[in-house]
């Protein structure tokens, strides 16, 4: 086999400096040994070595098959050395480790399905995650997001007033179209609290605009936050840091029950969908959210069904469909999905495969916020996608994922494919009616 | 060497499945233990109707994605489990034994059936082990234990193949056969052969993940 090349992040590389072997072997043990439980003993006692879990990853397939990238070849260079060694492993093991676990694993949980044990390999990973950011060697561009979350309660350093400045403004825009349009800040009572994810407001301002054009357009009584709990997305849950994701998924849910809110509605993000309705909830003790955590792709399926949803027109040229992994392998909500693609669009053409065995796009799970260093490592590790993308044959590819769009965007400038991302919602925005519309 | 035939017959059968039994239940109740002492984050999804589901949807050949992209595999490897257990049940010598020790019997295999099956489950021991050795993506993840598993699944029917056709002394080999299969009993709690008693149990939750929370299928 090829010598690995390992990538230099500053994050990794300073934290390393400061590790112990000693340091090393106390952590990892007090993770695998007080933190996991019967599921890893149960997971590491039963695998079989049999490899079949390899093709289901997207890395050990882009890869050339190398074994080293395979579900279960992450697992033997993480937590089957570690449980060996007793926890008594390298600073250079760990740096390793964390570079396996944190950049080369989007914990899109496909290996789970073909794994004949049905064992969660990216459980697995993510325990190697939680010891890489107790020992401070999380790379540094994940890092600084989880810092952001723990400093303002969202991804992207957005002031409390940018906030609310960003939404008046969207508001402003809007009105030129639909000139009785509101977005509603603070409204107490509201059948719905719309959130989103921190790059909204940042840079995608745009998808609130849409949002509202439908919230408005479909007559739905709604409501963002004025105060910090509008952001649902959530890194620390890639970087391990339980304690603040269930700061933040506390805070989110508290918001939502300050205003007296009967549902979440939240944008079209999947990260963000694992954490308010799989993960943060788990974490802060509760079996399911305690306020229903609706994904937009299933609320644009409910308004489409109610009716208060209408098609003006189609839109005509040929598209595929691109399902994240965390609504779909995460909530199954491909069929959904579909139903309204196929309602706005006249011509769907599927990649395979699809639906819930879908490839996932190489950036979720965090990966892609670990920043320019590991940019190109994950372009490459998701040469399987560009193919599939480009067989559809489509020039229009519908994501609806904040992440998935990163990780698509890469694929598609690196493997220079002539496709344009689309959200759900902006074909829906330009395609639905708008009774009130000047 | 009559004397280690009634050891080997006797008390060290005995002892073979007593340890096979409690070792077993041990294993099972250790796991639940743990999980429910420190996994309840786990324990409270597992849902009844989406385990049997997942189970169910694993026991059929070529039902699932994965095993429709390895036939060959999938094919060996559900011939190989069936054939463990109807060789281990079903076959004649065994019947005898059982009829004696306890009055109870039930139908057999004709033995040249027994004998076909039989060279077949060895011909799949080899299958196992050659694609450990080529296929990378398993061997990266085989190692020393792998084969030695393998090698202790392979030695009872290895014996009783010879046994049966009267390959070398037929004493020693009676005597190997019973001895291999006892050590495999008693391997099977506390090794990765476990997985006969775990697989249920991890397939089963996340059978209930999948199910009850993502509401996707798992196969």
């Amino acid at each position: 086999m090829k010598e690995r090349v390992w990538i230099q992040d500053e994050g990794i590389d300073r934290g390393a400096e400061k590790l112990t072997p000693e340091r090393i072997e106390k952590t990892i043990n007090a993770v695998l040994g007080n933190e996991a439980g019967a599921r890893l003993k149960a997971y590491v006692e039963t695998c079989a070595h049999c490899g079949l879990c390899a093709e289901a990853c997207h890395f050990y397939m882009s890869r050339d098959k190398d074994p080293r990238f395979s579900p279960v070849g992450k697992v033997k260079q993480t937590i089957w050395e570690m449980l060996d060694k007793k926890g008594k492993v390298s600073v250079e093991f760990m740096k390793q480790a964390v570079q396996v676990a944190q950049t080369e694993c989007n914990l899109c949980r496909r290996c789970v399905q073909y794994c004949p044990f049905g064992i969660d390999i990216a459980y697995m990973m993510s325990l190697v995650r939680r010891i890489a950011h107790k020992l401070e060697i999380t790379p540094l561009y994940i890092q600084d997001t989880a810092h952001s979350h723990s400093a303002t309660m969202n991804q992207m350093w957005v002031k409390d007033d940018e906030w609310i400045d960003a939404l008046h403004w969207q508001e402003d825009e809007i009105r030129e179209e639909l000139p009785a349009a509101r977005i509603p800040l603070d409204k107490e009572g509201a059948e719905i609290m719309y959130s989103v994810i921190g790059p909204e407001p940042k840079f995608r301002t745009q998808l609130i605009y849409q949002a509202a054009a439908i919230m408005n357009e479909t007559g739905c009584d709604w409501t963002m936050p004025a105060t910090p709990g509008w952001d649902n997305s959530d890194m620390a849950m890639y970087t391990g840091d339980s304690e603040m994701m269930g700061r933040l998924k506390r805070m989110h849910f508290d918001t939502a029950a300050r205003l007296r809110v009967k549902k979440i509605v939240m944008g079209e993000c999947g990260h963000a969908f694992r954490s308010v309705y799989d993960t943060g909830n788990r974490v802060l003790g509760w079996r399911m959210p305690p306020v229903p955590v609706i994904h937009a792709l299933e609320f644009y399926w409910d308004l489409l069904n109610s009716g208060k949803l209408k098609v003006a027109k189609k839109f005509e040229e040929p598209v595929t469909f691109h399902d994240p992994c965390n609504v779909v392998r995460g909530r199954g909500l491909h069929e959904k999905a579909r139903e309204v693609v196929r309602a706005f669009c006249t011509n769907l053409v599927e990649m395979y495969p699809n639906k819930e065995h879908n490839y996932c796009c190489a950036a979720g799970g965090g990966v892609i916020n670990c920043g320019p260093p590991f940019k190109n490592a994950r372009v490459e590790g998701n040469r399987i996608k560009a193919e599939q993308l480009r067989a559809t044959g489509v020039k229009v590819c519908i994501a609806p994922c904040h992440n998935c769009h990163g990780g698509l965007e890469d694929i598609i400038h690196k493997y220079k494919l002539d496709i344009e991302l689309k959200f759900l919602g902006e074909i829906i925005y330009d395609c639905m009616e708008k009774p009130n519309a000047v | 060497m009559q004397d280690i035939y009634l050891l080997v017959a006797g008390p060290l059968a005995w002892a073979a499945w007593a340890i096979f039994f409690l070792g077993s239940a041990y294993k099972i109740w250790s796991t639940l233990a743990v999980a429910k002492q420190k996994d309840q984050v786990l324990l409270n999804y597992v849902s009844f109707r989406y385990a049997l589901r997942s189970i169910i949807n694993w026991s059929i050949p070529f039902n699932t994605t994965n095993m429709r992209l390895h036939p060959v595999f999938t094919g060996v490897a559900f011939f190989f489990h069936i054939a463990f257990f109807v060789l281990l049940i079903f076959i004649s010598a065994h019947q005898i034994m059982i009829e004696e020790g306890f009055g109870i019997g039930w139908v057999t295999l004709p033995d040249i059936v027994a004998d076909i099956l039989a060279f077949a489950v060895l011909g799949v021991c080899v299958f196992f082990a050659v694609r450990r050795v080529i296929r990378p993506e398993v061997n990266y993840v085989t190692d020393w234990t792998d084969y030695g598993l393998l090698a202790l699944v392979t030695a009872p029917f290895l014996t009783g193949v010879l046994a049966y056709h009267q390959v070398g002394d037929y004493m020693t080999m009676v005597i190997l056969h019973m001895l291999s299969a006892e050590i495999l009993l008693v391997a099977i709690p506390f090794t990765r052969l476990s997985h006969m008693l775990l697989a249920s149990l991890t397939r089963g939750y996340i059978g209930s993940e999948f199910g009850m929370v993502r509401h996707v299928n798992d196969w």
